[in-house]
């Protein structure tokens, strides 16, 4: 497939990194990604994809766009307010750029539906705000052989990091099982700063381009976290796999996706980076 | 002894465990913090009994749940 003249000027500025170049712009067109939560990580992440011109990028989210959205939330618009986010994410994307196929799935992730889901993507992109959706996004990813950016955000401090397959510990070899929910304070007791979904979501859709590229270093085997009110970045180096995680482990317990009890917007045991 | 805690060097009693360390680092929670020292997991029921030693590397990993 040759480029049009409007896809050389649109992609311009990616062809001209040796990084990216002509073929680089290639793969990411025909690449497929999937962002699991159309809020504070994914609509960031989605617009970024979608501007990149990843061809085909899947969104699934059962909510509507609220009102308290908007602070953050930049793929959706005052006047979406009350529409299904699937919907008003696959307008803001199909306006932004003609070649993205956006597709909808105005659905929870849950264990009946989380491998058909995920089966045809390339990457996946843990944009979801409960423990619960975390660990199962994780499962599924291990037991498909799928790789996936997860990232979590809460009040002025986030974090991510990317599982490739064979690359590396999973979210359940550092993270063992979701914490009780009477353990955390709900997203709006908790809060978050709005440009936080923009710098941690930002870093997933480069986590995603980085891997369809094939260039440079992703976070797997650590954990990237950032504490805005210090201005802060910090790699944490994550064990080494040890093949005792319930999933990924040598003899796995876990062979198939679970559902825990959902609790939205979770954040717990921030301890002293609070 | 100098341990290493979160990348930052510092200097702490001999004798000190992962558990005691937790404390010491006001470490809300802890039950649900994951810790590696030099690169191990150590499992929670072990944070009693593991005895940091000099020039041990330390860092804690946090729960973040939040992304909508
Ligand atoms: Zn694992």
């Amino acid at each position: 497939m040759a480029f049009t003249n409007e896809q050389l000027q649109r992609y311009s500025r990616h062809i001209i990194l040796k990084e990216v170049g002509a073929k680089g712009q290639k793969k990411l067109l025909n690449a497929k990604v999937l962002i699991i939560g159309a809020g504070g990580l994914g609509a960031p992440a989605a617009m970024y994809l979608g501007a990149a011109g990843v061809g085909t990028i899947g969104i699934a989210d059962a909510d509507e766009v609220d009102l308290s959205n908007l602070q953050r939330q930049i793929i959706h618009s005052t006047p979406d307010v009350g529409k299904a986010k699937v919907q008003s994410a696959k307008e803001t994307l199909n306006a932004m750029n003609p070649d993205v196929e956006v597709k909808t799935y105005r659905q929870f992730v849950a264990a009946d539906n989380i491998l058909e889901l995920i089966r045809d993507y390339d990457f996946v992109l843990d944009a979801t705000d409960n423990f619960p959706a975390k660990f199962l996004i994780n499962d599924a990813c291990v037991i498909a052989g799928k790789p996936f950016s997860h990232a979590g955000i809460i009040r002025f401090q986030g974090q991510l990091m990317t599982y490739v397959p064979g690359q590396g510990p999973c979210y359940r070899c550092v993270f063992k099982e979701p914490p009780p929910p009477e353990a955390v304070p709900t997203c709006k007791q908790a809060g978050v700063i709005g440009a936080m979904g923009g710098i941690i979501g930002s870093l997933q859709a480069l986590e995603a381009v980085k891997y369809i590229l094939g260039v440079g270093d992703l976070l797997t085997g650590s954990l990237l976290t950032f504490n805005a009110l210090k201005m802060e970045f910090r790699k944490v180096r994550l064990p080494k796999w040890d093949g005792k995680c319930a999933v990924c482990g040598e003899h796995p317990s876990i062979t198939a996706p679970v559902d825990y009890a959902q609790q939205a917007c979770e954040g717990v045991n921030l301890g002293n980076n609070a | 002894m100098k341990l290493t805690v979160a990348g930052e060097s510092k200097d702490f009693k001999d004798g000190l465990t992962v558990a005691e360390l937790l404390v010491e680092q006001k470490v809300d929670t802890p039950q649900f913090v994951t810790v590696s020292v030099n690169d191990n997991f150590v499992d929670k029921e072990n944070f009693d009994s593991t005895v940091l030693k000099e020039g041990d590397v330390v860092e804690f990993m946090f729960f973040m749940g939040g992304g909508a």
